[in-house]
């Protein structure tokens, strides 16, 4: 055991940091994005404050459309583009490109999802007050749903983490490089082990952190 | 004072036109409690929708102090939104707000003097008799609890006119009393107007001065209460009061 982390504890650590990396950063830059994706998702449906169905229907067709691009594929399309952004394809910040454009409508559509949630009575009533429409997305909705968005938020990163393994295969570091390489191409399962185990690890604490803030910041079961 | 001037509303739906409202008019003068009466279906949400500026009627006007406000758009609608507080029968309170930051709301819309915003909260809540709840969430009110945080943060901002959308319709026979009485109370100590949308008979008997039936989206009987209560004309009156077998 002592052994087993004189050799590779390093590696473990510098796979676990660099995951962690592309994790959050595509997260963070996936919210950036999807968060207003998602507002607008909802606010123009039919019936919605700024209703405005055409173009919503055009929206959520284009939100679609790189959903449903599947994730390998996706990082390939989009290698020309990551080149230009970041002067690199490869390694953990070249995977932070194609990691948030995946996660960007993911997001999107998770945040409609929590924004669903509110009840419409809710936002009549503020239309009420003589609440513009901006009053009433920063004031209502996007307060409203904070229990349901950070729900959302936990799904999310546990997404993007698993695209990171994805990422990894091809090249960007973390622990999906390394169980790629010790566990595929060397035939080392004990590496691959540890990696699985701090997989399961992290995602249980992403979990509980994120379920934890969601209680927490839940003012309607008291 | 309010006057409903001619509104009809209609909707155009799949299967074809829905008329709601059919050409209905009456005058609510300054300091009224004013009873809208009706059965489910009678139009009385479309009216209601339509008198709180949700909706824009079809044809008609509402006149609030001689000025329509039916076909208000942008900054105008906003402005006369503020006129207007609504109570609804659901409460509609912000679940994640606390009793105070829910009355605070309407009056952050517009002023940024955090200080007269505490001050007016706290008379407020004083009114309705909900002072020390300030700080707790809507969660953890009762129902008529939560209907007097909802009439609070309606008249927040000085409204000239209370509308009430079946405020008393989820609560309990004694609840429902105490918040007809605070409605009193309220109508005589800010002399705002009150225009009540209901089924219930005992609502409008007990506040209300005066009185219209809807029926079938037309006014089909329109006075003072008492003289509905006593000698009504329609049959729907009647049938409302059972004096009609």
């Amino acid at each position: 055991m002592a052994d087993f982390f004189a050799q590779y504890g390093d590696l473990l650590l510098e796979g676990t940091l660099e995951t962690l990396y592309m994790t959050f950063i595509p997260t963070v830059i996936a919210y950036c994005i999807g968060l207003p994706m998602g507002v607008l998702l909802t606010t123009t449906k039919q019936g919605g404050i700024m209703q405005a169905p055409r173009f919503n229907a055009v929206f959520g067709w284009f939100v679609n459309l790189f959903r449903s691009i599947p994730f390998m594929i996706l990082i390939f399309f989009v290698l020309p583009f990551t080149r230009l952004l970041v002067g690199t394809s490869i390694g953990a910040t070249a995977a932070n490109v194609p990691l948030a454009i995946a996660a960007a409508p993911f997001v999107a559509r998770m945040v409609e999802q929590s924004l669903e949630e509110i009840d419409g009575g809710v936002i009549e009533a503020a239309r009420c007050m003589g609440a513009t429409n901006w009053q009433i997305i920063t004031r209502v909705l996007l307060v409203e749903s904070i229990p349901s968005l950070l729900r959302g938020l936990s799904i999310t990163i546990i997404t993007v983490f698993g695209y990171t393994a994805v990422t990894g295969a091809v090249g960007a570091g973390g622990l999906g490089n390394i169980a790629f390489r010790f566990g595929y191409q060397r035939y080392q399962t004990d590496v691959m082990y540890a990696t699985v185990i701090l997989v399961v690890i992290l995602v249980c604490i992403i979990q509980s952190v994120c379920n934890l803030l969601a209680k927490k910041f839940d003012k309607r079961n008291r | 004072m309010i006057e409903i001037k001619n509104l009809s509303k209609i909707f155009n739906t799949k299967s074809g036109q829905v008329v709601a409202l059919k050409n209905v008019s009456a005058t609510i003068e300054n300091g009224d409690i004013f009873g809208i009466m009706g059965m489910s279906g009678a139009g009385k949400s479309t009216l209601l929708r339509c008198l709180c500026l949700l909706e824009q009627p079809t044809e008609g006007q509402i006149l609030l102090d001689g000025k329509d406000v039916a076909h208000l758009k942008g900054k105008e609608l906003l402005a006369a939104h503020r006129q207007m507080g609504v109570v609804f029968q659901g409460y509609n309170l912000l679940m994640q707000k606390t009793v105070a930051e829910n009355v605070a709301f309407p009056l952050k819309l517009t002023a940024y003097d955090k200080v007269a915003v505490q001050k007016r909260v706290a008379e407020l809540l004083e009114l309705v008799g909900l002072a020390d709840k300030a700080e707790s969430y809507p969660s953890q009110l009762s129902g008529g609890q939560k209907q007097r945080v909802a009439l609070a943060r309606a008249l927040a901002s000085n409204p000239q006119v209370l509308l009430c959308d079946e405020p008393t319709s989820a609560l309990d026979p004694l609840t429902t009393k105490s918040v007809l009485e605070l409605l009193k109370d309220i109508n005589k100590k800010l002399g705002v107007t009150i225009i009540i949308i209901t089924h219930e008979l005992s609502v409008v008997k007990s506040i209300c001065n005066r009185m219209v039936v809807i029926d079938n989206s037309q006014f089909v009987e329109q006075g003072s209460t008492q003289a509905i209560f006593e000698n009504p004309q329609s049959s729907m009156a009647r049938l409302l009061l059972g004096k009609e077998d």
